[in-house]
């Protein structure tokens, strides 16, 4: 058995701050297990640029952001394993593992950061009707497949889901060749970042249909064709409104779900809406001693996000393996109310908190000139006016610990006002 | 042309502009709506110009992957997208490659390098 301080499971954009994070907070004995051959995680396929502009203050392409993490890892001494797949997480921190090399072996750490990342949804994890001919991919393996391997997916598209991942599926495959004959979105906007539209879909003049959704797919070994239809307000297709394409490849871009198998094993509580475990302000689980961080615990927009809070992970978990982690003091619940869907954390301990306490979440729908209301136990404390929201972007809002030091704990809820409401 | 409206793509923010001719601005067009300078120049250029960020791949001989990601150093004329990927499908470099390497040096005269985004051993 290998004994290290804190072992992290997974090398992408999370794994990888988290681990520096803690090395730069004194902790010297960290492992960083990866399933892939390579660390970088699926930065590695997203070549576009945009990535890095709140924490390196310029834009980079996703390899170029996944790089500087890779050096600066490697330059600090920090070990890692490649190909190396955690099978089995028990509650005492022991981690079944399994590779080529070393085979099955077992490695304990004093803590775990789980930096697993999400995985797509697929064709069946939304139930699409139709033959099932080959040419049905994920926005995301279809990414890897053109930009890694170097398999161009297919000559005519049509794109299912208007989120980030599809629309710039839209754009690259348009620029290999292939026609992309349209972005079909069931709801009655994007969920993509709107620069994503302009820059991917009008510069190539891709037709994106609102309240559309998939109702059949045709073709027997390869995928022939595919009908969508506009839909009501409760989401069902209104006959009459089917419009047939003619397409070989139809991209899904349906919606990640955070990829948690690993911690249902450690017996880690899961929050239903998320996806991802229930954590606490330092990223620490149900289970003491295993942290969580990036798209395993909820999906981010952004990556530079991802990077902000693995960092806190890192920090906490070296605190942890100090013992300056505090678990006693007042302590605060969080809960979304009206329009909000979740909040992360569920839990706040003031005595961790240095100077605010960061509250991230996401709204139910689209919103325009509304307050973003804080209360503790139902007294308003906070309210921001916001101009736009939209469930595709992540807020945060910053709570200075003042309002909460001398309080002995209670709710932290937030909610949307009309304005002047 | 009098007025335009666009959506800024610098930054994630999508500030909508408005485009308007006037001459009494520098450059000829007045911008508003956006929250920074860099959409006065974006509003500007995507009229007279509208340039974009070209990011692709190539192919990559003798290593784990077949394909380099690779990109534009500068944005290089929206018209030209095409022609550059063209371009690119008939390169092929040889590993080991460094992340900034050069692979095409001012592609199609535009005075922009394709460089690598990572490197690859």
């Amino acid at each position: 058995m290998l004994n290290y301080d804190i072992v992290v499971i997974g090398g992408g954009p999370a794994g990888l701050a988290a681990a520096i994070e803690a090395k730069k907070n004194g902790v010297d004995s960290i492992l960083v297990i990866e399933r892939d051959r390579e660390l970088g995680g699926i930065l590695q396929q997203c070549i576009h640029n945009g990535f890095g502009l709140h924490i390196f203050k310029e834009e980079l392409t996703g390899p170029e952001y996944a790089q500087r993490f890779i050096e600066q890892l490697e330059d600090m001494g920090i070990s890692y394993k490649l190909d190396t797949m955690v099978l089995d997480i028990s509650e005492d921190k022991s981690l079944m593992v399994m590779n080529r090399t070393d085979g099955l072996l077992k490695i304990r750490g004093k803590a775990i950061i789980l930096a697993m990342g999400c995985r797509e949804r697929t064709r069946g994890a939304i139930n699409i009707p139709g033959t099932r001919p080959a040419g049905v991919f994920t926005a995301g393996t279809a990414q890897r497949f053109v930009n890694m391997e170097g398999y161009m997916v297919g000559k005519k598209v049509v794109i299912l889901g208007s989120g980030d991942i599809g629309l710039i599926m839209a754009r690259r495959l348009t620029l290999e060749g292939a026609e992309v004959k349209a972005v079909a979105e069931l709801m009655p906007y994007s969920g993509g970042l709107t620069r994503n539209i302009v820059q991917c879909l009008d510069d190539f003049d891709i037709p994106l249909f609102l309240s559309h959704t998939l109702i059949d797919i045709k073709g027997r070994d390869r995928v022939e064709g595919i009908t969508i239809a506009k839909v009501d307000e409760n989401r069902k297709p209104i006959p009459g409104t089917e419009q047939h394409y003619e397409c070989d490849t139809l991209l899904l871009s349906v919606g990640l779900i955070p990829e948690n198998e690993l911690s249902k094993s450690a017996g880690i509580q899961l929050d239903s809406i998320t996806g991802g475990p229930v954590v606490n302000e330092a990223m620490e689980t149900s289970v003491k001693g295993i942290f969580a961080c990036g798209n395993v615990v909820h999906v981010h927009d952004l990556v530079d996000w991802v990077t902000e809070e693995s960092r806190r992970a890192g920090r906490n978990a070296a605190k942890f393996i100090k013992d300056e982690l505090w678990d006693g003091g007042p302590s605060f619940r969080t809960a979304a109310e009206k329009g909000i869907r979740y909040i992360v954390p569920h839990m706040v301990r003031v005595e961790n908190v240095e100077q605010t306490v960061d509250l991230f979440m996401r709204v139910d729908d689209v919103y325009t000139n509304v307050n973003m209301v804080v209360k503790l136990d139902g007294v308003r404390i906070r309210t921001i006016t916001k101009k736009h929201l939209a469930p595709g972007e992540m807020e945060s809002i910053k709570i200075p610990t003042k309002f909460l030091k001398e309080k002995s704990g209670g709710l932290l809820t937030v909610c949307l006002e009309k304005e002047g409401a | 042309m009098n007025k335009k409206e666009m959506i800024c793509i610098v930054c994630p923010m999508g500030c909508r502009l408005t485009l308007q001719e006037d001459v009494n601005e520098e450059k000829g067009y007045k911008v508003s709506g956006n929250q920074c300078h860099r959409g006065i120049e974006y509003g500007i250029m995507e009229q007279v110009n509208p340039t974009r960020a070209l990011t692709s791949t190539v192919k990559i001989k003798d290593s784990s992957l077949n394909r380099l990601p690779v990109r534009t150093d500068h944005p290089i004329p929206k018209a030209m997208l095409f022609e550059c990927m063209k371009l690119l499908n008939h390169i092929e470099i040889q590993a080991p490659i460094k992340m900034g390497d050069i692979v095409v040096e001012n592609v199609l005269n535009t005075g922009a390098n394709i460089i690598a985004s990572r490197s690859m051993a």
